[in-house]
This record gives structure tokens, sequence and C-alpha cells, in this order.
């Protein structure tokens, strides 16, 4: 809760990085109550994994995520974590996965670029070999790379799921061009990206029924894992550290009184 | 108050040392028997948490070189790589980043203290000019720092700075050109200042050691102002009095960066510099790191001309007037009362100046043309009359009071404040 | 060397040739450190490879009308924007006193040239600028995003507007978008356009200054 205190102040005052997505014309992103939010919150692992269902299936299409390896997702603190594959790069679920997809490898000795099938420690094949393929292919516009695109935008996994469920009639007032949509939450209204989400586009391997809603909170769950794979390492390091520091404190000052007790200051 | 040294050595191998490289001797005098005020508020303790700020600052800085590639196609990827794949990166990586905010919290509020309690007064000139020579290679090594994750704001943070330079006349291209070793901001500039990132810190240190020596000769100012008469009673040993002191409050404040670091390591960061550095896309707000944000606020303050000079080089000799304006400030106050707990009327002044310093910080977080709230003109007007009153603080106040006011009477000695038999 | 100085041997008297003696060493010492700092301030300008990147060529046949195209030049952006009639009417309409900046910032006329239009381009359907506001060096949004109150360019940073001339209209930036120097390659047909040019090329560029009415001398 200390974190959205200070966030909020740090908003007020316009100081962070919160505030200039909120100037403009986009909406506010509408708050939601995370798993993964506050000092203790820890990511849903099922809902980690059905966020990659969902980036496989509809993203990947078009974005990237290029700082992502297959043997993250098994790696402590990811989804696919297991006990009996201490080595991320063994687990055999994450060994299934990337085995879906073919990479370029190469040269071989004739000197020729081949493919192959993807290894764990391969990175999530892109959509598009470069930027100017991803615009040429989109209209002109440059779907960003997911990896960090959390942390990427201010407001965070509320703005992301927010724009996921924003999509609306346009009023008359907009000016959209041709490959245009309307999205309230989207600075200046008018975005690339044609809804991505509807009923039933994927059917979850784990049975959850695949709303718009739920959709959304998963994908949204899966990119913030994604940008900061760590955070419950972080958290549950950052407990130790701070009762640590609080005996250490009381010690100190109790030594502090005694050292001055004859002294009047 | 540095007497004669009372290090006595007990052992044989000290006592050799002693005579060849009185090294344990130094010590000794300067931190542990040296005679400090026994009137020092936690305000002084900010002096010692700085030290271990920078202590962290280089050590975590050093073992982040030995990952990150100064590379403008791999220093983005590689401090993520930093943060995802490398033991501990994610905490190495985020203390170095926060810990430089909270560098500069400690040395904001070293300096209000030095303000407040007249610190810069003689005999302590050089004293403060050193500090703020630290503070001036602080901001450079921050700024330089800023640039090598090689987001969106580190670029673009980079062009705007490096762009005021283009404002001297005649050689200000050149300069600027010289500066980034090409036609812009690019692979070369992100070269020299990781070099230059590597190396002031260390300069830091070394001034870092002249601003104790200054401060060993005169001794610690105090919240009362009054020099050291009779070490017996008006002062205490270094250690264990103050070592203790000090140690307590950098305990307490490494738990609030702690709490930065482990529960919201991106607060005080910009969601843009998650994005790779591009030339062809500005983003929508360049704001610079909050430490600088009241220099950046005086920069975008002069909007008009002055005479000769342009409103942009206008600009740009505010913002380095208002830190180039701390090195004479000895000379402004004209005031013999050192703390402004005897200055009624001053005291006002300095609060106010406070205000101003933070409002400025405001300003400078802000789009010059929106409005302000509850007040409703645009910030521009808001950041103009702070920056006047930031300037009239050194050059009108501090002069005109100091002649003018009449001080509240001061106790005979730093025991008598104590001992709060003050109307003496 | 004062009296009271007392150098080795100067026993108080008038300079002597001891004394320019000491003074040369002491110069030669200073000269030698000039010298040998030189090299190590040099070293940060601009290397032999970059500077290699000095030129360009760019085909402007695939500008459409009324579109800008940005280009890369020396790490920096450069606009090439194909205008259409009512543009470069605009940009001849507007009077030199109604610019805040009113020399041209052409790098292949004079520095005092009059910032007219027709010093700002070189065929006046083909404008091209660096893309760097003159304010702060942001890269200033065009058509088909947001061209400003002045139809130009608008550059989202500190909200400076340029028209369609590239000329500084209204807000904080001092200056007109600089032009480079180019010419077009291969004479009157010729699309392809070359930034950056040699002394040999810009003396035959067939740029001609106008004064302040838009006449050429």
């Amino acid at each position: 809760m200390m974190t959205r205190i200070i966030a909020a102040a740090a908003l007020a005052l316009g100081l962070s990085a919160g505030a200039s997505a909120l100037e403009g014309n986009a909406h506010a992103p509408e708050k939601y109550e995370w798993e993964h939010n506050g000092p203790f919150g820890t990511y849903d692992d099922h809902s980690v994994q059905r966020g990659f269902q969902i980036y496989q299936e509809v993203c990947a299409s078009c974005h990237s995520m290029n700082l992502m390896r297959f043997r993250n997702l098994a790696q402590r603190g990811g989804p696919f974590e297991s006990e009996d594959f201490p080595n991320p790069n063994d687990n055999l679920i994450v060994m299934q996965i990337a085995a879906g997809y073919e990479v370029q490898d190469g040269p071989n000795e004739d000197g020729d670029m081949f493919m192959r099938t993807a290894l764990p420690s391969d990175a999530f094949p892109a959509p598009f070999d470069n930027e100017q393929q991803a615009r040429a292919s989109n209209g002109g516009a440059y779907p960003p790379d997911l990896s960090l695109i959390v942390k990427a935008r201010s407001g965070g996994a509320d703005y992301i799921r927010s724009l996921l469920l924003g999509y609306e009639e346009a009023p008359h007032d907009a000016h959209l061009s041709p490959g245009q949509y309307y999205n309230a939450y989207f600075e200046g209204g008018a975005i690339a990206m044609a809804p991505p989400l509807s009923e039933g586009i994927v059917t979850y391997a784990d049975g959850t029924e695949a709303t718009v809603e739920q959709m959304a909170e998963d994908v949204v769950t899966f990119l913030t894992w994604a940008g900061d794979p760590h955070m419950e390492a972080r958290k549950q390091m950052g407990i130790m550290v701070l009762i640590y520091l609080f005996f250490f404190a009381v010690v100190v000052y109790l030594a502090y009184r005694q050292i001055w007790a004859n002294v009047k200051h | 108050m540095s007497g004669p040294s009372t290090y006595k050595p007990s052992t044989g191998i000290e006592k050799w040392l002693d005579s060849r490289l009185p090294i344990i001797r130094l010590g000794y005098d300067s931190f542990v028997d040296f005679p400090t005020p026994r009137n020092l508020n936690y305000w002084w303790t900010f002096g010692g948490i700085l030290a271990v700020f920078l202590m962290i600052q280089i050590i975590s800085g050093i073992v982040l070189a030995m990952h990150y590639v100064a590379h403008e196609d791999y220093a983005f990827e590689s401090v993520q790589r930093i943060t995802r794949d490398v033991p501990f990166g994610w905490l190495i990586q985020s203390m170095h980043a926060n810990g430089a905010s909270f560098f500069f919290v400690a040395v904001y509020l070293h300096m209000f203290r030095g303000l407040y309690y007249g610190s810069y007064k003689a005999p302590r000139e050089i004293l403060w000019i050193l500090g703020v020579v630290i503070y001036l290679l602080m901001m450079a090594t921050a700024f330089m720092g800023y640039v090598l994750p090689w987001g969106q704001m580190s670029y673009w943070g980079a062009m705007v700075i490096t762009n005021l330079i283009g404002a001297l006349p005649f050689v200000g291209d050149a300069i600027r050109e010289w500066l980034w070793g090409g036609f812009s901001v690019g692979q070369a500039t992100l070269n020299r200042f990781f070099s230059l990132h590597y190396l002031l810190p260390f300069v830091i240190a070394g001034v870092v050691g002249l601003h104790i020596w200054a401060l060993h000769v005169p001794g610690n100012g105090n919240p009362a102002g009054l020099e050291i008469k009779d070490p017996k009673k008006d002062a205490l040993p270094f250690h264990p009095y103050y070592t203790v002191k000090d140690g307590f409050a950098i305990i307490v404040y490494l738990m609030v960066f702690a709490t930065f670091v482990f529960y919201m390591p991106g607060v005080l960061g910009h969601a843009d510099n998650y994005i790779e550095a591009n030339p062809l896309s500005t983003p929508a707000h360049i704001v610079p790191e909050w430490y600088f944000l009241p220099f950046y606020a005086i920069l975008r303050a002069v909007t008009f001309d002055i005479g000769p000079i342009d409103a942009k080089l206008g600009g740009v000799l505010a913002m380095f007037g208002a830190i180039a304006i701390l090195f004479v400030l000895p000379w402004l106050d004209t005031s013999k009362v050192r703390s402004m707990r005897y200055r009624p009327l001053t005291r006002w002044f300095f609060i106010f100046f406070v205000i101003a310093a933070i409002g400025l910080g405001w300003c400078g977080a802000k789009n010059p043309d929106d409005p302000v709230p509850l007040l409703g003109f645009k910030f521009v007007y808001l950041a103009q009359f702070l920056t006047l009153y930031y300037f009239a603080y050194f050059v009108v106040i501090l002069p005109v009071l100091g002649i003018i006011e009449k001080p509240k009477d001061r106790p005979a000695s730093i025991e008598a404040s104590v001992l709060g038999n003050d109307k003496s | 060397m004062t009296k009271e100085n007392g150098a080795p041997g100067g026993h108080g008297e008038e300079p002597t040739r001891r004394d320019f003696i000491y003074i040369a060493a002491g110069g030669a010492a200073a000269v030698g450190g000039g010298l040998v700092a030189w090299p190590f301030i040099d070293q940060m300008n601009p290397a032999a490879d970059t500077l290699a990147l000095g030129s360009i060529r760019f085909d402007t046949a695939q500008v459409e009308e009324g579109a800008s195209v940005t280009v890369m030049w020396r790490g920096g952006p450069v606009f090439v924007r194909r205008r259409t009639e009512a543009e470069i009417a605009e940009a001849r309409e507007a009077g030199l006193n109604s610019l805040p900046d009113d020399l041209a910032r052409n790098d292949n006329l004079a520095a005092s040239a009059p910032a007219v239009d027709a010093n700002r381009v070189l065929r006046p359907e083909i404008l091209i600028v660096k893309g760097n506001c003159t304010h702060l060096g942001c890269v200033p949004l065009g058509p088909g995003s947001n061209t400003g109150d002045y139809d130009g360019w608008y550059c989202p940073c500190h909200g400076s507007h340029y028209d369609t001339s590239g000329r500084i209209r209204r807000g904080p930036a001092p200056e007109n978008l600089p032009v480079p120097d180019y010419y077009f390659e291969g004479g009157e047909e010729s699309t392809i356009v070359k930034i950056g040019l040699s002394p040999e090329e810009a003396a035959s560029s067939g740029w001609q200054a106008a004064d302040a009415s838009g006449a050429v001398a």
C-alpha cells in the first residue's frame, strides 16, 4: 500500500512518470486489483500461463518480445517453474513449447543459414524482421515490442488492461484515418491496433472461460511478469532486508542512548 | 579545532608504522578523538549518509560496468540483461539507479542545513565552495549516468542538455560537436559518457577528501552557530558519540532506501526510458530526472530576450547562474550571525526559499503552458516568479537583511546553549 | 623577476640573462604542455568514419505531393517535403516582418540572406530542411500527424510551430529550420538530391540569393 500512497503523492505533484500521460485527452486508466499488487503480491501462475497462450495465439502475429527466451517461462518465478527441473532449460513443458517454433541458425559447414527447431535458450521468434517490415505490414504503424510494455507505459498494467477493453464507437468529432480504431484510453484516441480480443478467440488449455475481461486480465498479468520477472524474489528479499535493518536500527539506537546517557545535548 | 594529536601508539607495530607513515594517527585524530560540538542535531548526520551513498554508488557502479556494453545497439539490451539474467543484477541495478536519487535527497538536505545554520560563513568558505564543487560533479556524473541505459529519456535528455551549449555565441556549435564526437548524440557520445561516468565518482571522492580536510581545520559548525571555546565543555570526541549517532541515522535512511529498491524500484524513473532510444521519435514530454527539475524550470522561465542576449542563451545563463551564485554566497550574506535560530526575520525568507526551490521542481515537471491548479495562471509565470525569488534571496535578501535585521541574543557558549541558560 | 624575488644568483639586479633562461625554460614547458594537450582535446571531435557519412543521395520522386519523408543524415533527421501549390503560395505570402527569424538559415547561401521562401528552396515544390527543432533538438511532427497552426511542422516538446517553408512562426524556437547544403545531381531534369556537398559541388549547385522582396538579383 505504501507504494500506492507514495505513487499517488508523486502523481499529485506531477513528479513521476505517471503525470504526463494523464494530460491530454486520454481517459485515465481504470484501477484494477491485481493479485501481484502490494508488498506481498505474487503472480497468479495460472493467469500468467493463460496470458502466455493469448500472447502466442493473438498478440505474437504482430508484436515481438525480443527480450524473452523460452527458458524464462521455466525460471524461478516463471509460470512453468517446476521443482523437477532446477535447470529451466531442461523443463519438458518449455522444451515442448519451444519445439513448436523454427528459428534460423547457421552458417553450417557449407556456409548456408538453415532453419532448426527452437530450444529453450532461444528468443521468442519475432513476427517481422525489422521495423520497416513491421510498418509495411501494418499500414505504417509499428506494433511495439511487448517485453517491457507494462513498464514502458505510464499507468502500467492498469493502462494496458484499460486499452485492451477500451475500444468503443468513435464519437462524431474523432478524426480516424482508414485502418484506425477509436480507443478512449489511447493518447489522441486513434489507434492502429484492431480490437485484439473477442469472445472465444482462444480456447484455454485449462478450461477457463475465455471472456474478453478474463483474457485481458491474463495477458496483462503475463506481460507484467515478462517486464518484471524477478518481482517475487525482490519482494521476498525486501522483507528480510527491512526486518534486518529494523533490528539493526533498534540495537544501534539503544547503544546511542547508552553512550549519550550522561551527556546533555 | 585540530589541536595537538592525542594518539598514543600502543603496540610495537603501531609505533613502527607511526614513525614512517602516521596513517593510524591521521584516522585517530580525524574520526576518533576529533572534538565535535556536543549540540549537533540530526541534520548533521547527512554528511555521513552521503559518504555511505558515495560508496554504494561506486561499488554498485563498478559491478554494473562488468556487464554493461557502451554501444548504441547493445546498451539498452545489456541493461535489461543485467536485470534479467545476471545473478542479483536486478538488485544491483536498482540500487544504483535509486541510489542516485537518494544521494541527491541527502545532498539537498545537507545543503539546506548549511544554508539555514550559516555553515558557509567564515572561516568555512572553502569548505562550502568544495561542497558546491562536489555538487556540480555529482550533477555531471548523474547526467551522464542517466544517458547510459540508452532509453528514450536518456537519449532525448542528453539531446536537450547538450543543445544548451549550442546557445553560446560563436563557439557553441563547435563545442557541441566536440562534445558529441559527431553530428548529434550517438555512439561516440555514449562511449565517452561511459568513460567519464566511471571517472568522475573518483574525482568526487578526491574532493570529498578535501572537503573533510577543510572541515577539520575549523571544526564542525553547529546549530548555535558558535565556535568551540572549551573543548572539555563544548565538545565531545567524534567516536563513540557521533559514530553511533550517524550510524543510527544511516540505518534509518537505508530503510527508506530499501523500501524503494525492493518495493518501488521504478517510481522515480520514467516510463519512456523502458523504450530504446530512437533519434527519429521524440517523447511527448522530455523531463529530466527529478533532482534537476528546479534548474530545468529556471532554464525555461527565461522566455524573453534581455538586451543582446536572446531567450535561449538567457535561460542557459540563468540556469548556470543559479548554481554559480552558490560559490559567492559566503560573501553575499552580510550577517555575522551564523545560525538562523537567532535571525527571526531571515528565517522566514529561508523557509520561503525552500518552498521556492520545491516549487521550481514542480514547475520543471509541468508543461509551462498548463495552468497552475488553484491559481489559474500558467506554470511559466509561477516559474518566473520563483526564479526571481531564488536569485533575490542571494543578491538582495541576504545582503540587506544582514544589515537591517536585529538578531536575537545568542548564548555565550555551546555548553550554555545546551544547558538551556540561553539568556546569558 | 622582481628585485625582491631573489632568484638564485639574482643579487637583486635588473633582469639578467639568467632570468631570461628561467623564463625561456618555463615558456618551453608551457608550450610543450599545450602541444601535448591538443591531441587529447581534439580526439573528441568527429572521427574520420563519422565524417565519411557526411553526404547522402535521395530520390525526391518517391515523395508524394503534400507528404514529407524523413531521411537520416549525419545522425539526425532531414525532412524532404513535396509541397502542394497551396502550401507554396502560403509560404510565399508570409511577409518578412511577420517572421520571428528573418534570416534564411540556408547553408547554401550567405548568412545574411533574408528568410523569403525563394531563399529556402532550390525548386519551389521540394523543401528540404534539417528535422531538429531549433529550440532543443526534438523532432517536430509533420504531414500525417500534426502540422501545427502554420501547416508546416509542430514540435510537441515545447510547442514550436513552423510554416510550410520550415520557418519558425510561434513558440520558443529561436531560428528557422536550417536548410542543409544540397543540390540536384545531374542537372535540371534530375530528381536525385545530394545532401552534404564538397566545395566544388557547392559552387555549381545553382543556388542564388534573393532579396527581401523575393527577387533574384
